[in-house]
């Protein structure tokens, strides 16, 4: 077995970054030196999970994490649960929202670290945004050009569960389901099971629909969170590895 | 891009831009009294003045916490939700909206922070085409005289002190203006600008909008079934009273 000691840890190899569309005005993307990676997935996929250990591996194998996540910015965070709770905001509002939100948490946390050289997690990132608005019925490029600010990640994770699956975690976790995780503002059904179960299928269409476009790695989450967690590490490792 | 005519919407926008004093919240407020005592259904609205995003943008401003993209989106968040909750239907139901200030100011600010053209223009791409705009151009040392003169105390982003042109507001606010008004120019064919003289006298500057919206919209499709009530004909001439500040004036 190897032993680990200081001389063992791999200093990330920068590769070339990009942004998906226009970026942010005055941002240096070869100054960018940390590593941007993402975890998506429905509540219950067990993104949480995986990110608490890939941070703990992480930080134990030598490198610095910062994490990110929707609805966390200084700038709207309040503001947005608080519309949401009187489901009170139309569709391109609520929309222009998150993305105010986003880029208040990109600039200001994930650009600052990736600049420090940090490994950056983000659970969820521009994808979870555009599928929920695709399913709400928006323009996919206009979706496109407001997240033309993002930059592209090193590597995308989509853990993919069943809906049926989705239903039995989220119902042993809280006991509900919740009315967003649900999609019960778009009236697909009056009963939350129901909408449930037909919005998470929305959603992962709507993932491999974009899948098709950002290349993300689908993976099968079905299985146990050692298995996940696994297959996670090995394809970070090569990515730390510039490989 | 379409107009709401165009669009085929019952109703009518009518949108006013211009640089801070230019005179234009004047002309749009003397326009609505005057669609209102025609007895047309007749709605104002106000750039950067929804409800629920307000919260947000007074703490990033007093906080000075917005960068140009997020300035941009959070005005873009504010414009959507009065143009969702408000405008569209008020539009489906025949009214003749009226917008103090509409797209063409974040074309115009969003850029000049530094904000790609076509990233900002794609955000309010939702949105449909005024029926009518009107652009008040008034010299910049007039706009900049009737801001100024009173030495207000000029806030961080509305001085673009955020862009780092100077230190000293005013001259910030100077720079800024100017950069605004070449923006604002610059898009005036494209988007049908009607250009007012902003150097006139008010009463002359309403008579050429008044006369250009009933050219342009037929004011008889928009009149409410029964007018408001006026008040009825005074039959004595009231005895002249003098006032120093009658708010009514």
């Amino acid at each position: 077995m190897k032993k680990k000691n200081h001389n063992t840890i791999v200093v990330p190899q920068p590769g070339p970054r990009r942004f998906y569309g226009q970026g942010i005005p005055g941002v240096k993307l070869d100054e960018l030196v940390g590593k941007l990676i993402v975890v998506e997935g429905a509540d219950g996929s067990g993104r949480s999970t995986q990110i608490a250990q890939l941070v703990h591996w992480l930080e134990t194998s030598g490198h610095a994490t910062v994490q990110v996540g929707l609805k966390r910015s200084t700038l709207v965070s309040e503001e947005l649960e608080r519309a949401q709770e009187g489901n009170i905001l139309s569709r391109t509002t609520l929309s222009l929202f998150y993305a105010t939100d986003f880029a208040d948490q990109l600039e200001n946390i994930i650009l600052p670290a990736l600049k420090a050289g940090f490994i950056v997690l983000a659970d969820r990132y521009v994808y979870t945004l555009m599928a929920r608005d695709m399913v709400r019925g928006m323009d996919e490029a206009w979706l496109k050009n407001v997240y033309g600010i993002a930059p592209v990640p090193d590597a995308v994770f989509y853990l993919s569960v069943e809906a049926e699956q989705l239903v039995q975690r989220n119902l042993s976790k809280n006991a509900t389901l919740d009315y967003w995780e649900s999609g019960m503002d778009l009236g697909l059904s009056r009963d939350v099971f129901d909408s449930f179960l037909q919005y998470q299928t929305a959603m992962q269409n709507a993932f491999r629909e974009l899948q098709k476009t950002y290349g993300f790695t689908i993976v099968d989450a079905n299985c146990s969170v050692d298995a996940v967690a696994k297959e996670l590490r090995k394809k970070i490792s090569a990515v730390l590895a510039a490989k | 891009m379409k107009t709401f005519g165009e669009r085929n919407f019952p109703g009518r926008l009518i949108a006013v831009e211009g640089l801070d004093g230019s005179g234009k919240s004047t002309q749009i407020y003397l326009l609505k009294r005057w669609l209102e005592a025609e007895g047309v259904r007749v709605y104002f609205s106000e750039w950067n003045s929804s409800e629920l995003v307000k919260s947000a943008t007074s703490k990033g401003k007093k906080r000075e916490l917005l960068s140009p993209t997020t300035f941009s989106l959070i005005h873009a968040t504010d414009f959507a939700d009065r143009y969702e909750r408000h405008l569209l239907p008020l539009l489906r139901a025949g009214y003749i909206v009226l917008c103090d200030r509409y797209i063409f100011t974040a074309f115009a600010r969003d850029v000049t922070r530094g904000c790609p053209p076509a990233w900002v223009r794609g955000i309010y791409n939702f949105a449909a085409q005024p029926d009518l705009t009107f652009f008040f151009k008034a010299d910049l040392e007039v706009s900049l005289k009737r801001i100024l003169d009173g030495r207000p105390k000029l806030k961080f982003f509305e001085a673009g002190m955020d862009l780092r042109l100077s230190a000293d507001p005013y001259e910030s606010f100077r720079i800024f203006q100017g950069r605004i008004l070449e923006q604002y120019l610059a898009m005036s064919t494209e988007f049908n600008f009607n250009i007012i003289d902003a150097n006139q006298r008010v009463e002359v500057q309403q008579g050429i909008v008044r006369q250009l919206v009933s050219q342009r919209i037929d004011l008889s499709l928009f009149k409410r079934e029964s007018p408001l009530p006026l008040p009825p004909p005074l039959k004595v001439k009231p005895k002249t009273v003098e006032l120093e500040d009658d708010p009514a004036e």
